[in-house]
């Protein structure tokens, strides 16, 4: 990730030093670094920007609240691996972004957001709509910054960028008085480069360590290698996957992993935790060896530590230095960028027969693995894995889908199967509802070319469905897929488990989202039935602009299989027999 | 157990902010906690001294080093160092009570640095244990204390050491180990 440019100077309009207003360094500076796509909401405090930005090349998307503006910078940079920018005015409008902040903090993605702030004579003041958001997102910000110089806003932008893109990504702020916009300085965008980035002091690959794990590797019987995040955000697609294919090992991914290593591979084994498929949660439990490959064994993934993995060496390969040994204790950590540890690590892994391992978890998977459910009767009803599976049939799997938070979450990581990385964008670790239309929007804006689908709730799709104005403004072609179930389905399934079923302030009365879409002149319908989804899919692909699928599923279904939070790997609740979904014995 | 962290930080509004948030984040209680310039133009030195699990250490150098304003960080854990705390302490003291204190100054090799009619100000450097030892004889001696200020503690790593803060300077490090100081002895005595 370090070696990570997103300095594109064909931008560079401003070759030589210039005198320009703050205002205009900012997006001077923008440009310079490669930017060309803004997404924010203008105020007081930020207006000068505002006002100076129709001079540079840079398209900026009105957001309807400046959570989305957070959220599809977001959107932008996990689509496209590059920088996401956002922009708000001070007070409120900062502290609309947190969410989103907070979102991309702990999925570790490039984020930076420019505030306006109070002139800085008045700092400190409490002033109208001064808020310290330095002081607010520290703890959710990778790093940021308070500017109050015309002459600092070069050097500042070009070093947050830095910060925000290189090591483990992150999302950086910085804060810019009103007086320092206002006030002239000298723009020399090369005499603002940052210092040579200084990866981590305790980054460490010793050739001592490269050995061990090679041998460990070698002399394994029951391997699995753990996929993360980190693969795709170190672009270490390949180097994963020549591991696994020499050395015959099985790959297991974590929700943000998916996409990293193609789910038709035979050695894919899907994805693991909480909500992964029994045999995948099985084969961690009764590996010998776990190669955990930018991951960092969240407890979404381990369940309870204390039985997680026990007859397992492991190898932890990650940029933090920070994760290792933090949740799981491991016995080799290689601690650098993930491809490059790997490609040290390869020549060393010579072919290895993977045999009677892979062909136990096959006879676990035949035991328990989800049928084609293509194939089954349609009953009538209409479930949301069907929806998401069929889907991804129809599309080819072609497309960017990005979730909100909940039930619907986990059936697309179930049901609709991601071959490349990039084209599931999901949040993660702090899983925040309402993510998904402005994320959309920003992968969308990234990536033109591509089919963009939500996949959102009833319940999370009205935390930021204001943004659908958006989409008519900048006339963003997705297409929309609500999966209606009428209730906060994640949180009634945990009341259903734990709770007794007693259903409170779970149960959810929501708009016509069809009417909905139609006051923003979005075409849309309702889907009831299994037999409309297939025609209901391609009428949203073939229009012209967004489209609005309201899907009508069952109410009360659950995601299976569930390991209860704080419950070991291996234990976890299966689906009934009965489920209609799946092959049973008795099938 | 007890962490000691020696880090150089960047010398600007906020750092100390984001060092202290770190603590708090991990629910880690700060129990000493000393800054000030160091040698280094424009690094500020701090010692910091937490209680945490074994552990710990390793989680919170790294995070240390997370923070964009953190130069070098040595964890000093059980390293042979010299460690040290300031104390002024405000002792209310009468021309009768005086000498008494005096005396006590004189054995823990404190000074006198203020006096007046009715108080006195000692001030003492010395480990830990030998300022408390001076402050529960004071106690003890029926001596009443009107206000004590301690500057927490500062741990230097002794002799030529391989710490990443002198690898980073390219500087040598003192061959020579320092003279024993006498802290033991003193400490000996109650
Ligand atoms: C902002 C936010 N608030 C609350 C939650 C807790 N939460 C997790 S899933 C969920 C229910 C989501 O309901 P819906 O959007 O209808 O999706 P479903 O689970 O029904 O598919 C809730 C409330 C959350 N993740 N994010
Ligand atoms: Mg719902």
């Amino acid at each position: 990730m370090g070696s990570k440019k997103h300095s594109q100077s064909s931008n560079v309009q401003l070759t030589a030093p210039t005198r320009l207003t703050g205002a205009e360094i900012i997006w001077a500076t923008l440009a310079g670094e490669g930017v060309t796509d803004v997404f924010g909401y203008p105020g007081g405090a930020i207006l000068p920007a505002y006002d100076a930005l129709r001079k540079f090349p840079i398209r900026h998307t009105l957001v309807r609240h400046e959570q989305g503006a957070s959220h599809m910078a977001d959107g932008y940079a996990r689509a496209s691996g590059k920088l996401g920018v956002a922009i708000a005015t001070s007070g409120p409008g900062a502290t609309n972004l947190i969410t989103g902040i907070a979102t991309a903090m702990l999925d570790s993605i490039p984020m930076l957001c420019i505030t306006g702030n109070v002139s800085s004579k008045v700092l400190g003041t409490d002033a109208f709509q001064e808020v310290d958001i330095t002081g607010i997102t520290l703890p959710v910000t990778k790093h940021n910054f308070l500017v109050n110089r015309a002459e600092d806003i070069a050097s500042t932008i070009r070093h947050a960028v830095q910060i925000a893109t290189s090591g483990r990504p992150g999302p950086v702020l910085v804060d810019i008085t009103k007086d320092a916009q206002q006030a002239t300085a000298l723009f020399d965008f090369e005499a603002a480069k940052p210092k040579p980035y200084r990866p981590h002091p305790m980054l460490r690959v010793e050739a001592g360590g490269l050995e061990q794990a090679a041998d460990l590797i070698c002399s394994a019987k029951r391997p699995v290698i753990l996929a993360g995040h980190g693969v795709i955000e170190s672009g270490a697609m390949e180097q994963v996957r020549t591991l696994a294919e020499r050395a015959q090992i099985p790959v297991a991914l974590t929700l943000l992993g998916l996409g990293s290593f193609p789910a038709s591979h035979p050695l894919n084994l899907g994805m693991m935790g909480m909500h992964g498929e029994a045999w995948v949660n099985h084969a961690i439990q009764e590996a010998d060896l776990l190669i955990a490959c930018g991951m960092r064994f969240d407890d979404r993934v381990t369940g309870k530590t204390s039985s997680y993995a026990l007859n397992a060496k492991k190898i932890h390969i990650e940029v933090d230095p920070a994760e290792i040994n933090k949740n799981i204790k491991v016995d080799v950590a290689l601690v650098g960028d993930l491809r490059a540890v790997l490609e040290e690590l390869l020549p060393r892994i010579a072919g290895r027969d993977g045999g009677t391992w892979l062909q136990t978890i096959d006879q676990s998977k035949g035991a328990s693995s989800v049928r084609d459910i293509k194939n089954l009767p349609d009953s009538g009803h209409l479930y949301a894995a069907h929806v998401m599976h069929d889907l991804w049939r129809i599309t080819g799997g072609n497309a960017i889908v990005v979730t909100d938070v909940g039930q619907h979450q986990m059936w697309e990581a179930q049901y609709f199967h991601h071959e490349k990385p990039r084209t599931l964008i999901t949040s993660g670790g702090l899983g925040t509802m309402g993510f998904a239309l402005p994320a959309a929007i920003g992968a969308k804006t990234a990536c033109p070319d591509q089919e963009v689908w939500v996949v959102a709730g009833d319940g999370g799709f009205q935390m930021t469905s204001a943004e659908l104005a958006t989409i008519v403004q900048e006339k963003i072609k997705i297409n929309i897929a609500i999966i209606n179930n009428g209730y906060l389905g994640m949180v009634r399934q945990w009341q259903e488990f734990f709770y007794e079923r007693n259903y409170e302030a779970t149960p959810l009365v929501s708009p016509d989202f069809v009417k909905l879409a139609d006051a923003h002149g979005i075409p849309a319908r309702s889907v009831h039935t299994r037999g409309e989804v297939a025609e209901a899919v391609q009428e949203a692909r073939s229009a012209k602009g967004p489209f609005l699928l309201n899907f009508m599923v069952e109410k009360e279904d659950s995601v299976y299989p569930m390991i209860p939070a704080g419950n070991a790997l291996h234990e976890m609740i299966r689906r009934p027999g009965q489920n209609p979904l799946v092959e049973s014995v008795n099938d | 157990m007890l962490h000691t962290f020696v880090a150089y930080v960047e010398d600007l509004p906020g750092v100390l902010t984001r060092v202290a948030s770190l603590f708090r984040r991990l629910n880690i209680n700060i129990s000493s906690l000393t800054v000030g310039r160091s040698e280094r133009p424009g690094l500020s030195r701090l010692t910091l001294v937490c209680d945490a699990s074994a552990e710990a250490g390793h989680r919170i150098r790294a995070s240390l080093y997370k923070l964009e304003n953190v130069v070098d960080v040595d964890d000093i854990a059980q390293a042979p160092n010299v460690t040290r705390e300031l104390a002024l302490i405000k002792v209310a003291a009468s021309t009768k009570t005086r000498s008494q204190i005096f005396e006590l100054v004189e054995v823990f090799r404190a000074r006198i640095v203020d006096l007046t009619a009715e108080s006195l100000m000692i001030e003492m450097t010395g480990v830990e244990s030998k300022i408390e030892g001076l402050i529960e004889i004071l106690r003890a001696s029926d001596c009443r204390i009107l206000e004590l200020c301690r500057s927490g503690k500062m741990t230097m790593r002794r002799g030529h050491h391989t710490s990443s803060v002198l690898k980073a300077m390219g500087a040598k490090g003192d061959e020579k180990p320092l003279e024993e100081e006498e802290t033991a002895a003193v400490e000996a005595e109650f």
